[in-house]
């Protein structure tokens, strides 16, 4: 059997009388490419939140890269990744100072910062850029170079909070090639989205309506369990039911 | 009109919803006024001073031992002669110095008149005034003491002299200046804000691709904070009287007539800025560096302008504070009228339509 | 008479340095929903503000409704709706008083175009008393273009109105804007979702600045001229790596659960690459020709 790097069982998050995630349960492989759908206001965020350490659950249990959300989160915040659309990089520091930066948060000795650094810069041919301001690069390759600090320093599971808005299609294109290779390298990718064509990427999904999981398999059994062509198609099928009122 | 009354009912409903601003804005000019007025009053306490007796007569003694008695004075030494009073303010200890004629009690006693003379130390002038308006009344005190047991009509002539600030006339010169402050602060301020938080918040995008009046819509900005304002003029003067007893000589309208103006001035300062500049940010150091400083610094609200040095003295010239604060002293403390007055007021006059028309020229009806 | 005509618009900024459209020209049919396509950085949001009157072009001639962009001002913003990219109501009035302050402006009244936006705003009708910064986006969105209706425009422009809000309020958004078309008005949107191409009846597809194409969503998927391939194997990552070292591979894009592959011959022999992907140890290989997608015809056009 495979390694699991999350674990969560009916994790549960209540604000109130008001049931944000309700009983999700599911557990994610080594190397695996998880997409993570819901409409706004479908819980994918609070669920996110518990996940990454920063919101304790009401109930339930889960265990992400080996550690105990409720006991563990320092532990957990150290071994993973996070990136998201809204803050990955400082735009008013220069490229290689933003890989120094979040190299050094995640306690990288001077000389792994030194080598992560050349390696991350060459595979991203970004060699005659280290000394731009982050401002002024093309959005594309913000993203590819926020999504590889996020991972710089190995992590075993890597979250990304809506990640590749905006940009154009191919660059978008050359960041699933990046996310491929992590995969391949045995980091989990766990993939927040609004782009549902994107999802089909994904080795598995989950879509979140009214904070329950109603549907997870791979994009091609859920296609065609529902008998539809795309995972949007599916999409529309299932958030349809939602009663409750996003905002 | 109908356009420009809702303009005017979605400012104030920005004000009014932004609980926490608003309550700042009508809290700050009464917590001012006590700021400043029990600040003085504790200053002035204990405050050291110095005697030259001429006389040593028992009506110098009485005087005295009435000073000894008062919390607010303490006898600090006796002086020998008029060259020690400069030493004694340069050892920076004392703040008043009261000189009794020679034959005090004689000149009292046989022609009725007997003459006291009070140097004050001004150059902090709230202090310096507080502390001879204190001597002052507890000599009047002595005299009605006087008058009420012989039946005749004793006069005991107080000269002040004001050291290092003879100009000086009036006392409470805080009220005035608070006034001047707190106007500027709510009114640039606030209002410098109002326009660049429209192109912050995206919504000047919509306004301009519409038939919106641009003249209207920055005069309607105006409109919300100068009855807020109005509102605070009322708190300190209010609030000064009650609790401070300060005087209002002159004729209230004409108080409300020129903060009215001078409302508009600093509103029309704040319009010109959130019109020239592209972040809240900026909007409010530029107004903040713009007024705020030169009203602390310049007006003649913590420094007579007198002490200043030339240069400062001409560029206070510029700052609209300085002739507000000239103008409501002018009608509080000396109960002036506007035909005394009127160059100050035309001078803010000059003032309010030189940034009215900087701001409806810079208003642009393009992005930038 | 066309809604919009847009004539060889050039625009940059920082003096010249960054163009941000370079000779854009197209043209908008009254009464059609027509989009601009394209990622951030495209030029799509100078391009409405020109179009708005907001911005000057540096040179170039464009017209809304027949009247010219720089000249008749005054005319243009009477007659057009607009939606920003950025939410732009008043975030501290409620969602009712939003809406009456945009109607008094432009000098009518809710009540005279309450049917335009009937169908939307009875949707956000029972929130009418919360203010328009506790919205959730999707009702946000909707409020927005309710003040943008409510002088009943002839063209409206919508800059990126689905960016950001989920898929379900997507859909409902696309069904709102091909009722307002029945109305008569003519819709310019812009978008960077290219699955939203085929919602138009015509689209522009641009980037950095420069139109690739312009044609009906059809028309534009029939000019592409080459073979596309849709190819998968259980090990997607080592797939990419494969196809891309062979040597008659084109282009080789991760496409969702497949690659889209293209070859530098189209008689290429699928037989001979199938062993060949066997070889290097791939199972379930499955090669298919497949119809382009508006994503796949951006990808080939760009360069």
């Amino acid at each position: 059997m495979s390694e699991k790097v999350l674990i969560t069982k009916n994790l549960t998050k209540k604000f109130g009388d008001f049931v944000a995630v309700d009983n999700i349960s599911f557990d994610l492989e080594k190397g695996e490419i998880f997409g993570f759908l819901g409409a706004n206001g479908a819980g994918k965020t609070t669920a996110m939140k518990m996940l990454i350490g920063i919101s304790k659950p009401t109930s339930g249990s889960a265990t992400v890269a080996g550690f105990d959300i409720y006991k563990q989160t320092e532990l957990v915040k150290s071994n993973i990744g996070y990136m998201s659309q809204k803050f990955s990089l400082y735009d008013d520091l220069t490229v290689i100072e933003n890989i120094r930066f979040f190299a050094g948060i995640y306690g990288l000795s001077d000389k792994e910062i030194k080598e992560k650094s050349d390696i991350l810069i060459e595979k991203l041919e970004m060699k005659s850029e280290i000394n731009t301001l982050v401002a002024s690069l093309p959005l594309g390759w913000k993203q590819k170079l926020s999504f590889s600090i996020a991972i710089v320093h190995n992590p075993k599971i890597v979250f990304l909070d809506e990640p590749t808005g905006g940009v154009d299609p191919a660059s978008r294109r050359l960041f699933w090639d990046l996310i491929y290779e992590a995969a391949h390298n045995g980091t989990t990718v766990f993939v927040t989205t609004h782009y549902m064509d994107e999802a089909e990427y994904c080795n598995r999904v989950s879509i979140m309506v009214d904070g329950r999981i109603e549907a997870l398999d791979s994009p091609f059994n859920l296609k065609k369990q529902f008998k539809v062509n795309s995972i949007d198609e599916v999409f529309h099928q299932l958030a349809r039911k939602a009663t409750r009122q996003a905002d | 009109m109908k356009e420009f009354w809702i303009y005017i009912v979605k400012e104030t409903l920005h004000i009014l919803r932004d609980r926490k601003s608003l309550g700042i804005m009508l809290g700050i000019p009464i917590m001012q006024i006590f700021l400043f007025g029990f600040a003085l009053t504790t200053e002035v306490k204990n405050s050291q001073i110095a005697i030259l007796d001429n006389s040593k007569d028992l009506a110098t003694r009485t005087i005295i031992e009435k000073f000894e008695a008062n919390r607010y004075f303490e006898v600090n030494k006796s002086l020998k002669s008029i060259s020690d009073i400069e030493k004694a303010f340069k050892s920076g200890k004392i703040k008043l110095a009261i000189v009794f004629q020679n034959n005090f009690r004689d000149n009292l006693l046989h022609s009725n008149k007997a003459q006291i003379q009070l140097i004050s130390d001004a150059s902090d002038p709230n202090t310096g005034t507080t502390v001879v308006n204190y001597a002052t009344s507890i000599i009047n005190d002595y005299q009605n003491q006087l008058t009420q047991q012989a039946n005749l009509p004793y006069q005991i002539k107080v000269e002040n002299r004001m050291l290092y600030n003879p100009q000086l006339l009036s006392s409470y010169t805080f009220v005035p200046g608070v006034m001047g402050m707190i106007l500027l602060l709510i009114c640039a301020m606030m209002t410098s804000v109002t326009i660049v938080r429209e192109k912050e918040l995206n919504t000047m995008e919509v306004l301009l691709v519409s038939p919106f009046n641009p003249y209207l819509f920055i005069m309607s900005k105006a409109v919300p904070y100068v009855v807020l304002s109005l509102i605070n003029v009322t708190s300190i003067l209010y609030f000064s009287k009650i609790l401070f007893d300060i005087p209002i000589n002159g004729s209230l309208l004409l108080i409300y007539f020129e903060s009215f103006l001078f409302i508009s001035v600093a509103v029309s300062f704040g319009l010109m800025v959130s019109n020239v500049t592209s972040s809240q940010q900026i909007a409010m150091s530029l107004s903040q560096v713009g007024l705020m400083m030169p009203t602390l610094l310049l007006s003649g609200f913590l420094f007579p302008r007198e002490n200043m040095p030339l240069p400062m003295q001409l560029i206070s010239n510029i700052v609209p504070t300085t002739w507000f604060i000239i103008i409501i002293k002018g009608i509080m403390i000396k109960g002036l009228g506007l035909q005394m007055l009127w160059k100050e007021t035309l001078i803010m006059l000059l003032m309010l339509v030189f940034f009215l028309f900087i701001s409806f020229k810079k208003f642009s009806i393009r992005l930038k | 008479m066309n809604a919009i005509n847009v004539e060889n618009i050039t625009m940059t900024y920082n003096k010249g340095k960054v163009k941000a459209l370079n000779g854009v020209s197209f043209s908008v049919k009254k009464g059609e929903i027509f989009g601009l396509i394209g990622p951030d950085g495209a030029g799509k949001t100078s391009l409405f503000r020109i179009l708005t009157t907001l911005l000057l072009a540096d040179s170039g001639y464009a017209e809304v409704a027949g009247f010219d962009v720089v000249r008749d001002m005054k005319s243009i913003r009477k007659i057009v709706g607009y939606m920003p990219g950025k939410f732009s109501l008043y975030q501290d009035l409620t969602v009712e008083e939003n809406l009456k302050f945009f109607a008094t402006i432009f000098k009518t009244t809710v009540k005279e175009n309450y049917h335009l936006i009937k169908e939307i705003y009875v949707q956000i009708e029972p929130f009418k008393d919360r203010r328009a910064g506790k919205l959730s986006g999707g009702m946000k969105q909707k409020l927005a273009l309710c003040c943008a209706l409510i002088h009943k425009p002839e063209v409206l422009f919508l800059d990126e109105p689905t960016t950001g809000v989920d898929p379900v309020s997507r859909k409902e958004f696309w069904s709102m804007l091909r009722n307002l078309k029945k109305e008569g008005i003519s819709i310019l949107v812009s978008t960077p979702y290219m699955d939203e191409a085929n919602l138009c009846d015509n689209i522009a597809l641009i980037k950095d600045g420069n139109i690739l194409t312009v044609n009906t969503p059809n028309g534009i998927v029939e000019s592409y001229k080459e073979k596309l391939y849709s190819i998968k194997s259980q090990n997607m990552y080592q797939l990419i790596l494969d196809l891309r070292s062979y040597e008659e591979t084109k282009k080789c894009f991760a496409f969702g659960e497949s690659l889209h592959v293209t070859f530098k011959n189209d008689l290429v022999d699928l037989e001979l690459l199938n062993n060949k992907l066997k070889s290097n140890g791939h199972e379930n290989i499955e090669i298919t020709e497949i119809t382009p997608s508006i994503e796949d015809c951006f990808l080939a056009l760009e360069d």
